[in-house]
């Protein structure tokens, strides 16, 4: 990780609540709450297990404009249960991106914090997550861009991670991490050796953004500030990428091609090696716009 | 049941389907018409070089075979658990599996289900439950995780989640569990041919999953909440 | 899972009608505190779902304080407590309350 202290920043956005989140990336007070707390619409699997449930159930949803233009959005709550899916979470995410389709807004927003499947309603949560899969590849469909931002302390994993990866663009900051099986999983089922969740250098190489950034699966790599975020948003919001049978033999292509030249890299700092950028071990230490021009022209087929 | 013997139960009328390294890929003959197979045996682990196997198969069905139907064989114990995988970013192989399937229904394919041995959270999650149809053998399982690893990740004591998974079908394992929240819609009986038959064909609509829970009282929120926000 | 209702009778007023606010987040020693209007004659009401079991006594010292330095009448107050202490209680309460004015004026 760089070293960024005594660089004050905006408001990080690593740091804000899903609330906060949402209330400075979009245009101000244009946010309009869909099924907000007073409704308290909070799961109820919870309490027969002796756990605290949240008046949002994790997930704030709603309407707003990114200037000017009419968007939908979702913010999972990583501190709440690590910002995971259950049955009424799933089901706002899912009637969110159902509504996309009618209401025809510039974009959907998904502001992505969540280790997957919330195991205290696993099934309700898997089935959801599914759902949530299905209802977003029908938004891409009828030519509605969904954009995920990912940059939380809880990174954006399981099911979630698929998710995002159906998602038309990623906006990810240096802090946020993407994948699936969260390396503590992987550490806790397969043995230290496979993966030492401890090394926080070792996780940021294989699940961080900057290397989610080198391989293409994330279109922004931005500072963590929330204003950086925006920004970003307001810049990729129009580059819809339509699924068709062209796009996906591309995406095959690029995954196909990706798994022959670094399926047998055993770290992050060997597959920057061979995409050719002069000395990877360096690249964790870089600010962003160093790190940008130092792997300028060398970030794998963007999808 | 043996992969071989489920293909000839499902197929008396022949089939070409080849097992690679537990990648199963080829087509069936049923009564109406031929049908795509495609899935993995053995409880296989799905890793990278498994999704992009999978998904070259769907594109080559699209391509191919316009509107051929797609039976989907699950068994598998889940994604596999390697920083490799998570150093490609397999949960991108995934996605783009996903995606494919999404487009073959989108182009008119439907898509089956039949878990015969055991479904498990990820690797279920971007293949055979991106189906319309989803059914099960009655001695198939499906799952997140058993109930030993939920207690010990959640901190919730075991005897709590037992007592608990006889009233609740939202957490524990189990077909009857699935079936009750939507997930699953029914139990195939011998012979399988003519099970299968039945639901070639049928009218594919939208993800009707949540009311089916919601119809079932196994997920009773799912539904109205997402009718509400899509509507409201 | 332990659920605490506590009532004061409070004699101060201010503008209606404005939503209800959200501040902080249930997780492992913090908490989520809504603060709505209600039509309670009077009575500011608590409502606390809480994970840790018989501390009453000590939330309602907190509150106590709290409730005397706002004097709020015909507010609800719902309180979802993933654990925390005493100190984070009073400042999630603060800054529910400083939301919920702002927003009302």
């Amino acid at each position: 990780m760089s070293d960024l202290s005594g660089i004050r920043r905006g408001h990080s956005y690593y740091e804000a609540t899903a609330r906060d989140r949402i209330s400075k990336l979009l245009d101000s007070n244009s946010f309009q709450e869909l099924i907000g707390p007073a409704e308290r619409i909070a799961s109820p699997h919870l309490e027969p297990l002796g756990q605290p449930c949240s008046f949002n159930d994790g997930i704030i949803i709603g309407t707003g404009n990114l200037n000017g233009l009419p968007v939908l959005i979702a913010s999972q709550e990583g501190g709440f249960m690590g910002g995971s899916v259950g049955e009424v979470h799933g089901a706002k995410l899912t009637g969110l991106l159902e509504r996309a389709v009618d209401e025809k807004p510039a974009a959907v927003l998904l502001l992505l914090e969540s280790g997957g499947v919330r195991l205290h309603e696993a099934n309700a949560g898997l089935i959801a997550i599914s759902e949530v899969i299905r209802a977003l590849l029908t938004t891409r469909k009828s030519g509605i861009p969904v954009l995920g931002l990912i940059g939380g302390a809880y990174g954006c994993f399981g099911g979630m991670g698929i998710v995002a990866r159906c998602c038309d663009a990623l906006i990810i900051n240096e802090e946020g991490r993407l994948g699936l099986s969260g390396p503590d999983v992987i550490e806790t089922t397969m043995g230290v050796e496979e993966f030492d969740s401890t090394d926080r250098a070792l996780v940021w190489r294989t699940v961080g953004g900057k290397h989610r950034y080198l391989l293409g699966e994330v279109q922004c790599l931005v500072e963590d500030d929330i204003e950086a975020f925006r920004a970003a948003a307001i810049e990729i919001i129009d580059k819809v990428q339509p699924l068709s049978l062209e796009s996906l033999e591309q995406e095959n292509l690029v995954l196909s091609q990706r798994l022959a030249n670094y399926g047998h890299s055993q770290d992050g700092a060997e597959i920057w090696g061979a995409m050719g950028i002069a000395d990877p071990q360096k690249l964790p230490l870089m600010d962003i716009p160093s790190f940008l021009k130092a792997v300028e022209g060398k970030v794998q087929g963007n999808l | 049941m043996k992969i071989e013997n489920l293909l000839n139960e499902l197929f008396p009328m022949g089939h070409a389907v080849k097992n690679v390294q537990n990648i199963l890929t080829g087509f069936g003959s049923t009564g109406k018409g031929k049908i795509a197979v495609l899935g993995t045996t053995d409880h296989l682990a799905i890793g990278v070089e498994t999704a992009l196997t999978l998904a070259d198969f769907v594109l080559m069905v699209i391509k191919n075979s316009p509107g051929q139907p797609i039976l989907m064989l699950v068994d598998t114990q889940g994604q596999r658990l390697s920083k490799k995988d998570e150093l490609l970013g397999i949960n991108g192989y995934l996605a783009h599996l996903a995606k494919c399937l999404q487009l073959a229904r989108q182009r008119g394919h439907q898509l089956i289900t039949l878990i015969y041995s055991e479904a498990v959270s990820g690797g279920f999650l971007a293949f055979g439950m991106m189906a319309d149809e989803i059914h099960t053998l009655a001695e198939a399982r499906v799952r997140v995780m058993n109930l030993p690893a939920m207690a010990r990740i959640t901190k919730l004591p075991l005897e709590q989640l037992q007592e608990l998974s006889v009233t609740s079908p939202s957490f524990a394992p189990g077909i009857e569990n699935f079936i009750k929240l939507g997930g699953v819609q029914t139990v195939w009986q011998a012979p399988l041919a003519e099970q299968l038959v039945k639901v070639i064909g049928l009218e594919v609509g939208d993800d009707h999953r949540r009311h089916s829970g919601f119809m079932r009282e196994g997920r009773k929120l799912a539904y109205p909440i997402a009718q509400r926000v899509k509507e409201g | 899972m332990e659920h605490l209702q506590f009532e004061f009778e409070c004699s101060g007023n201010r503008e209606d009608s404005q939503q209800a606010t959200l501040s902080g987040v249930v997780s492992s020693g913090n908490l989520e505190v809504m603060l709505e209007n209600a039509d309670l004659n009077g009575l500011c009401r608590i409502n606390v779902s809480t994970s840790a079991q018989g501390f009453g006594e000590i939330w309602q010292a907190v509150l106590n304080d709290f409730v005397a330095r706002y004097n709020l009448a015909n507010l609800q107050i719902s309180i979802n407590d993933g654990g925390a202490t005493p100190a984070v209680v009073c400042l999630r309460l603060d800054q529910a309350m400083e939301e919920y004015l702002e927003i009302s004026t």
